[in-house]
């Protein structure tokens, strides 16, 4: 890419978090100027947001790219075009690739593909344990101060389910200034497990996920993250009761934060009864009243980060029996439409609300400096800009993942992402990358 | 999956024209049944011999109705039974799955017996040719006879009937209404203009809310 | 009708249609020199069982031959399913064979509904049809079983409406458990359901029927208790302490078999474990229902082929 040309750009007609419109001129990837009827440079580029509403751009805690290893599914370069397109301008790729990312030497083979690509700021997530095993800490130190630069840890796919493993590897990363992201399943309660146990898998015949295996792990693992004074994010929470939970461990002081995805909410288990595994994912898609609980809590703040747990599988692999199905959705690109319909166009969030939940808060748990920034002069030009009056039908095809199979198949959502700009270079133009 | 074929005639259609009275179906009734007497030789010593078997549903009334004036006449009862010629029909991949009937075969079976086969209205002959086919599993009749309350014509087989009750030169577009106490709560036979072409030749399936219709066999192959 | 996958599908009408035809095809049968219908002549069914059960297969078999249709069985091993070949990809190639009918057991819950999504999206493209029949999915029906018992029940108790029917043991992981429910409830039956906590799913308190945990109290109410098997594996999960605490509890004794109404009859599934889910001269005793519900396995299914297939396709 050239320096130069894209060494000034003036945005105009933009309207910060949701408010009047005005023209951002950028240069050298900083915002130099916020104001009305601002002139460029004769040579800059110019993007009229037509009133689109500008927000920092956003910050997704939780994808699965595939690279390396699972590339039938998922590329670091596809997975870099749907989350560019999702409006994101830094994703956190999980290490259940093949190998793991439990090494420097994958890590960084991760963070320079996504440089390579530039599209979006890929950053690993390096594995607690040894090949996601659960019994042997991986090289954190060592990965912690890679070329990669990993901030936040995680055996996402599984738990980090022995109780002794957990403790040691929070107190590790307590040294490290590391954070550690627990996939919040108690094993030994959802062997088999199939679906949210409850009245949809009992007619189904499907084993249950009770939310309690949730619930457990995560009170467990707020006590050893307040012993270890640890940073402790918990994984895409699903269940209602798991809120209360991280509540009194947030009034009581414990540095834990929380995600939940986009699909836990808005889609619930009475999605099963067809038996497509579209609709299987990990942790199971629950009941109306949890996703409402979802709603509440991620308004209130008791939830931190919306992040969506991205995670592409080949047909192959979804073309199957419910049993023999892999778990996991599409979700980068579907992500702003799915929280304009579930907290913006309810009043849940105000577009600031937005931006704290997909932007300011995940940039800050996974401890990036320049991203999640205030709009202002000064701060990174690093921007999505959202059309919050469209409406499009969701088609897994047309999709920029290699997979197709987001479970909002033909579905009309609101609100899309029409331009997404990472630090002055514009990766998003009308809704298209710009390569 | 509720879909067997019911009756698909609409009872309060078009007015149409008598053909047997209430009073005609009893005396008709009374001559067939003098006629088995005279052609199968029936008496209290043979009568063992003779079984009156009805096609579901009008078939079967008009056997026991038979049977019972064979018994007045003569003080000798035959066997009466039913057989389902459903399982049978060579038409059953043209519509929905029909619903079965009642088979009940007399105590002593078919074998080495003269059966005389019962039903209301002869068209096409296909519903005779099934029940002939549902019979020969069920054992091996000395000899078969048939015995119809109306032959409409329009033969699309080589059967004929042993007994008729009535003639009835009819135009495939009409109907013919048989009505019987035991299921219409009266005698009588009418006929009319089909509502709807469709329906069968012989056709018990039909014959469900209003008596049974038999009309244009729609070409059956 | 153009599958049969879950006994949930089915109205009160629709399934009384398929008991009624089922009787009169035991009728049209009964006491013949030639025990065979030619209904379904030129029609093909594929049993296709990737899990053993010699006596459902068996069923399917002979109902099909007796309705005439060509009947073959496809096990899962020895075939191209142990090689890995996906379950899409082997009923589609059947269909492509010309299967007018693919009769399926599987382990995994909704295999059955997924087929018949596959087929009929197939079938659009080829033009064929190929109905689909659900012969035990997994945990979850087994829609069959549940119309032999109601034929059973039927033919026992005169009518199902109105009548309390009790069944007892490891529903957690009984098809056969939810089907019945499912179809007796349609039926007009009320349903006991008694079985310890642990072999009884989460949620099942929004099923159509009552639960209980202790035998003794509800034997003398019930008109008919259908006895569940229970498999050997679970002895090990923890589900229940021991195969004698379980007999204790809920095995049907010659003692418990006398607390039940006199004319009241006993059903099970089969295979019977005697002596841990039901005593052998309960077993064999006059109320024990076993073999009738065999018998009238052939029949409820021929009943379900001649709804599926003698028809025009749908």
């Amino acid at each position: 890419m050239s320096r130069d040309s894209m060494s000034s750009l003036l945005i105009t007609n933009a309207r910060p978090y949701g408010e009047d419109p005005v023209d951002v001129l950028v240069t050298d990837g900083v915002v130099t100027s916020i104001g009305t009827g601002l002139d460029a440079p004769s040579d800059a580029d110019t993007l009229d947001a037509g009133g689109a509403v500008l927000l920092p751009g956003f910050v997704d805690l939780h994808v699965h790219l595939r690279e390396p290893g699972g590339e039938e599914s998922e590329t670091i370069e596809t997975g870099s075009h749907a989350a560019a397109l999702g409006g994101f301008t830094a994703v956190f790729a999980m290490p259940n690739t093949d190998p793991v990312a439990d090494s420097a030497v994958v890590v960084e083979h991760v963070r320079r593909r996504g440089e390579e690509i530039g599209l979006v700021d890929v950053h690993p997530v390096g594995a607690v344990t040894v090949g996601l095993g659960g019994e042997r800490l991986a090289e954190m130190g060592t990965m912690a101060a890679s070329r990669a630069q990993v901030r936040l840890f995680s055996d996402d796919g599984r738990c980090v389910n022995d109780p002794l493993i957990m403790r040691r590897a929070l107190e590790y990363a307590s040294s490290l200034g590391v954070v550690i992201a627990q996939h919040a399943e108690d094993h030994r309660l959802t062997g088999g497990a199939q679906a949210h146990e409850g009245a949809v898998a009992s007619r189904l015949g499907l084993s249950g996920w009770p939310a309690s295996a949730e619930e457990t792990i995560v009170a467990r693992d707020c006590a050893l993250a307040r012993d270890a004074k640890a940073a402790l994010h918990v994984c895409h929470i699903s269940s209602a009761r798991t809120i209360d939970v991280l509540r009194t461990a947030k009034a009581a002081g414990v540095r834990v934060s929380a995600e939940v995805t986009p699909h836990h909410l808005l889609l619930t288990d009475g999605r099963l009864t067809g038996y497509d595994p579209v609709n299987k994912v990990n942790p199971p898609l629950r009941t109306a009243e949890d996703t409402r609980a979802m709603r509440e809590a991620l308004a209130e703040g008791v939830i931190d980060v919306v992040a969506t747990d991205h995670a592409p599988h080949a047909a192959q692999y979804k073309d199957t029996e419910w049993s023999a199905a892999k778990p996991g959705m599409l979700g980068l690109q579907t992500a702003l439409s799915v929280l304009v319909e579930t907290m913006v166009e309810p009043g849940l969030l105000d577009w600031h609300g937005v931006a704290r939940v997909l932007s300011e808060r995940p940039a800050e748990i996974g401890g990036l400096p320049d991203q999640g920034r205030p709009i202002a002069e000064g701060e990174p030009a690093t921007f999505a800009l959202v059309d919050p009056d469209a409406q499009w039908t969701v088609r897994g095809a047309a999709l920029a993942s290699r997979a197709a199979n987001t479970p909002y198949e033909g579905m009309r959502l609101p609100g899309s992402v029409v331009a997404t700009i990472l630090r002055g270079r514009i990766t998003v133009r009308d809704g298209k990358v710009q390569a | 999956m509720a879909n067997l074929r019911r009756g698909d005639v609409d009872a309060g259609q078009d007015p149409t024209r008598e053909l047997l009275s209430a009073a005609d179906v009893t005396r008709t009734v009374a001559r067939i049944a003098h006629q088995i007497i005279e052609k199968t030789a029936f008496s209290p010593d043979s009568a063992d011999d003779v079984v009156l078997i009805g096609v579901p549903t009008r078939g079967v009334h008009l056997a026991h109705r038979l049977a019972a004036a064979i018994t007045e006449f003569t003080g000798a009862s035959p066997a009466v039974g039913s057989v389902d010629a459903t399982l049978y029909r060579d038409d059953l991949r043209r519509g929905p799955a029909r619903a079965l009937e009642d088979t009940a075969m007399p105590e002593g079976g078919v074998d080495g017996r003269l059966i005389v086969l019962v039903d209301d209205v002869l068209m096409s002959g296909r519903t005779t040719r099934a029940a002939l086919d549902a019979l020969r599993d069920e054992g091996r009749p000395r000899a078969v006879q048939l015995a119809v309350l109306v032959d409409r014509g329009h033969r699309e087989l080589p059967i004929r009937a042993d007994y008729v009750g009535k003639n009835v030169p009819t135009a495939r577009t009409e109907q013919i209404l048989v009505l019987l106490t035991e299921s219409d709560g009266r005698d009588g036979v009418a006929i009319g203009q089909a509502g709807r072409t469709g329906g069968d030749d012989d056709a018990p399936a039909a014959a469900e809310t209003a008596g049974t219709v038999a009309t244009d066999p729609e070409g059956e192959a | 009708m153009r599958h049969l996958l879950s006994v949930a599908d089915l109205d009160a009408t629709a399934a009384t249609a398929l008991l009624d035809t089922s009787d009169r095809l035991r009728q049209a049968l009964l006491g013949r020199e030639v025990r065979k219908l030619p209904t379904l002549r030129g029609r093909t069914v594929i049993t296709m069982f990737y899990e053993n059960s010699t006596r459902t297969r068996v069923s399917f078999e002979i109902a099909g031959k007796w309705m005439s249709a060509d009947t073959v069985n496809v096990s899962a091993s020895g075939s191209s399913v142990s090689k890995g070949e996906s379950l899409r990809d082997t009923a589609l190639t059947l269909s492509s064979m010309g299967a007018d009918c693919v009769v399926v057991r599987h382990p995994a819950s909704g295999a059955a509904h997924r087929l018949a999504g596959w087929m009929d999206r197939g079938n659009e493209t080829t033009g064929t049809h190929t109905s689909i029949v659900n012969a035990g999915d997994g945990t979850h029906e087994h829609p069959t079983q549940a119309l032999l018992d109601a034929a059973t029940l039927r033919e026992r108790l005169g009518g199902i409406a109105g009548r309390r029917i009790g069944i007892v043991g490891d529903v957690l992981h009984s098809r056969v458990a939810r089907s019945n429910v499912l179809l007796l409830a349609t039926l007009g039956a009320e349903v006991v359901l008694i079985a310890p906590p642990t072999l009884l799913p989460v949620g099942v308190e929004q099923w159509p029927c009552r639960v209980g945990h202790e035998l003794d109290p509800e034997l003398p109410a019930l008109d008919a208790v259908m006895m569940l098997r229970v498999q050997a594996e679970r002895m090990h999960g923890g589900f229940f302490p021991s195969a004698r605490e379980y007999a204790i509890g809920y095995g049907l004794s010659e003692a418990r078999a006398a607390l039940l109404p006199d004319d009241a009859p006993i059903l099970h599934p089969g295979p019977m474990v005697r002596g841990m889910e039901i005593a052998p001269a309960v077993a064999d005793a006059p109320s024990s229902a076993v073999l009738q519900q065999v018998r009238n396995g052939v029949h409820v299914r021929m009943a379900v082929l001649y709804h599926l297939l003698a028809g025009a396709p749908e």
